[in-house]
């Protein structure tokens, strides 16, 4: 009898320590995020030491700024339950036009004056996502699809399709700005650019918004379930224009940093990102149907995604499986988390 | 109820009519001859047999999308001239090599069609993710297996001819269309399959309760959505005598479009066959029309995503005043 009961209750703590692993990967989606960083990361270096440079991880930081920014929005219209294809179009739309603007007029423009007018000009293109979104009361994905569509479209119609090689002197700036520098015993000498305060800045606000205001309450709620949501006296039209709105603000933004780190403002950049970012963001954890999600696992699938098309050619993986990786992260990811939510 | 659905049909076909007398007009004699009314005839079935498969998958309900259509249909065609350029020499015996690239395509359409369904209806993942996630893995594939570059078939007769060679007037590639949007349209409304699948679409829950096994379903339409896909793909090869994995990259978007064209609803259950394909040839002949008129690209573009907005509005706004009889 007490050996019967001894026994359960080793398995009972067996279980419950693998349940307790389970449980936290549930309320903690990001360790699974952070679980694949990491085994990208050794693979990488067991696979080549070389790995290990200041160069490379100063240009993962460098490359995952614009696709951090684009994912902070992504994020709080997944939160809400909505999807946005149509952040790209706004970030190009905003870049080129701002960098014509500037350099037609006003070639002395303070950076933050660049910088409020992109947000503000994302802002109003989002803002109009949202209302289309809510008026329409249609799938946002097919809604965004066709103001990306206009976005673009119009942008290469009625703007133009030159490229500008010289960007304005702000931008420039910007783009060259370093933090810190750091010079390797062998002299090659990597600069921590300082667009990655943008995103640090951008997260910080987005934590907040999601963890710390009416707002984020809202946002949630609504992405958990509108009905409930409206009952709670929550305006779903306010919510939704808010969170478009916010999207296309962070994209104005990241269309000056892409700007300024590249030195050049082409109309035909940017297009074909937005299923990647979508991806990161899911592999940070949030949920497509909505109501979940967090900065930091946002954070950590943009690195995740950035690291597997920046570093497989260090362990001689071709670049071509690129694409092939990143779905199969994904559709690995999408399963656990579905697993997560049934048990 | 088959009234209304009568005058969806009416309006969509009235609209074909409206753009090709417009094209006569605006684009001269040149745009209804028959030499141009078969090349835009040949150009529908790619297109047309992806708004389908995504037709399909908005009807099942749940939010059901499918974003990797295009995606198989290039995998279809690289992976199926890879296989049987080793099995059947083409110069001895192309006839012999057609069959079987196309019956190796449709191999593959079936298998990525199979792996989306398994990934939805077992595995649980939302249709959306889902086929995002085998989107990039077809698309990843693809490109592995060609480094990114074309690969260019050559000329091989009854492929080519099967592409672009009218008979009786009509393109064999939009004939096959039309038997296989036949085909479809039959059995959504004829079979036992179509019923439960439009109950499905409207009705998850009571779908379950009336014993409908669900994620058979769900499975069974998303490898049709592969078959189709991989026709699509097969087609693509036949017109272009080569395959490539970028091959037609906005169609993702323009098959959704069609789609909603033809008046499928987004949320499910709902969906005519007939109107898909009428909303698919009225978006090639105005395409064709710009090309006549030497508009851009980009005009196009914005063309179309107007249109897209301007038909989820007209769903919001209530006509149905204005075009009943006043007495």
């Amino acid at each position: 009898m007490s050996d019967a009961i001894s026994v359960s209750g080793a398995s009972d703590q067996q279980r419950s320590l693998g349940r307790r692993l389970w449980d936290i990967l549930g309320a903690r989606p990001e360790l699974f995020t952070l679980m694949l960083v990491v085994a990208t990361c050794v693979v990488v270096i067991i696979a080549n030491p070389d790995f290990l440079q200041m160069s490379n991880l100063v240009d993962i930081l460098r490359a995952s700024v614009v696709r951090g920014l684009f994912a902070m929005g992504v994020l709080v219209v997944l939160a809400a339950g909505g999807i946005d294809v149509s952040f790209t179009a706004i970030a190009a739309f905003v870049m080129y036009a701002l960098t014509m603007l500037v350099i037609n007029v006003a070639p002395d423009m303070p950076l933050v004056a660049i910088l409020v007018i992109a947000a503000a000009g994302g802002a109003g293109l989002g803002a109009l996502n949202g209302l289309l979104v809510h008026k329409l009361s249609a799938p946002s994905l097919i809604v965004t699809i066709g103001t990306q569509y206009v976005y673009r479209s119009f942008l290469l119609t009625f703007v133009g399709t030159a490229l500008f090689m010289n960007i304005p002197a702000a931008m420039d700036n910007l783009g060259k700005a370093s933090l810190y520098t750091h010079v390797s015993s062998n002299g090659v000498a990597s600069a921590l650019p300082a667009t990655v305060l943008v995103l640090a800045v951008a997260a910080l606000v987005t934590w907040f918004i999601l963890e710390r205001t009416l707002m984020g309450r809202a946002i949630f709620a609504v992405g958990g379930n509108p009905q409930i949501a409206e009952r709670l006296g929550i305006k779903l039209f306010t919510v939704r224009v808010f969170v478009f709105a916010y999207a296309g603000l962070l994209a104005g933004v990241a269309g000056v940093v892409h700007v300024a780190s590249n030195r050049l403002a082409n109309p035909f950049d940017l297009a074909g990102m937005e299923l990647e970012i979508i991806a990161a963001v899911v592999l940070g954890g949030a949920r497509i149907t909505g109501g979940s999600g967090s900065v930091i696992g946002t954070l950590l699938g943009v690195l995740l995604i950035t690291l597997v098309s920046n570093v497989l050619i260090f362990v001689g993986i071709p670049s071509t499986l690129q694409l092939f990786i990143v779905g199969l992260f994904i559709l690995i990811a999408g399963t656990i988390f579905t697993l997560r939510n049934r048990g | 109820m088959s009234l209304r659905l009568d005058r969806q049909t009416l309006f969509l076909a009235a609209i074909n009519g409206i753009v090709l007398v417009a094209g006569a007009f605006l684009a001269g004699r040149g745009f209804l001859d028959s030499y141009n009314l078969q090349s835009m005839a040949a150009q529908v079935p790619e297109l047309g047999l992806l708004a389908l498969g995504v037709m399909l998958a908005m009807v099942s309900g749940n939010g059901g999308i499918d974003l990797s259509g295009i995606a198989l249909a290039n995998l279809a065609g690289i992976v199926a001239f890879g296989i049987a350029r080793t099995l059947v020499p083409v110069a001895d015996d192309p006839l012999l090599f057609s069959w079987t690239f196309a019956a190796l395509a449709l191999v593959i359409g079936l298998a990525g069609g199979f792996l989306n369904g398994m990934i939805i209806a077992y595995a649980g993942l939302t249709p959306l993710i889902a086929t995002l996630g085998t989107q990039l893995l077809f698309t990843g594939l693809a490109i592995y297996l060609t480094n990114g570059s074309a690969v260019g078939m050559g000329y091989i007769e009854p492929l080519d001819d099967f592409g672009n060679l009218p008979v009786f007037g009509i393109p064999l590639c939009f004939a096959l269309f039309l038997v296989i949007a036949a085909a479809l349209g039959f059995s959504l409304i004829y079979t036992r399959f179509g019923v439960q699948l439009m109950l499905l679409g409207s009705n998850a829950k009571a779908a379950r309760y009336g014993g409908i096994n669900e994620r058979r379903m769900l499975l069974v339409t998303y490898t049709i959505c592969g078959v189709l896909a991989s026709v699509a793909g097969i087609i693509i090869a036949a017109r272009n005598s080569s395959v490539k994995w970028d091959y037609g990259s906005s169609y993702v978007l323009i098959a959704i479009l069609i789609a909603v064209l033809g008046g499928v609803k987004p949320e499910g259950g709902h969906g005519k066959v007939i109107c898909v394909l009428l909303a698919s040839t009225a978006l090639q002949i105005l395409s064709s029309l710009f090309n006549f008129m030497n508009i851009s690209n980009f005009f196009r573009d914005l063309a179309w995503g107007l249109l897209l907005l301007m038909l989820l509005a007209s769903a919001r706004v209530n006509l149905g005043i204005w075009l009943k009889p006043s007495r």
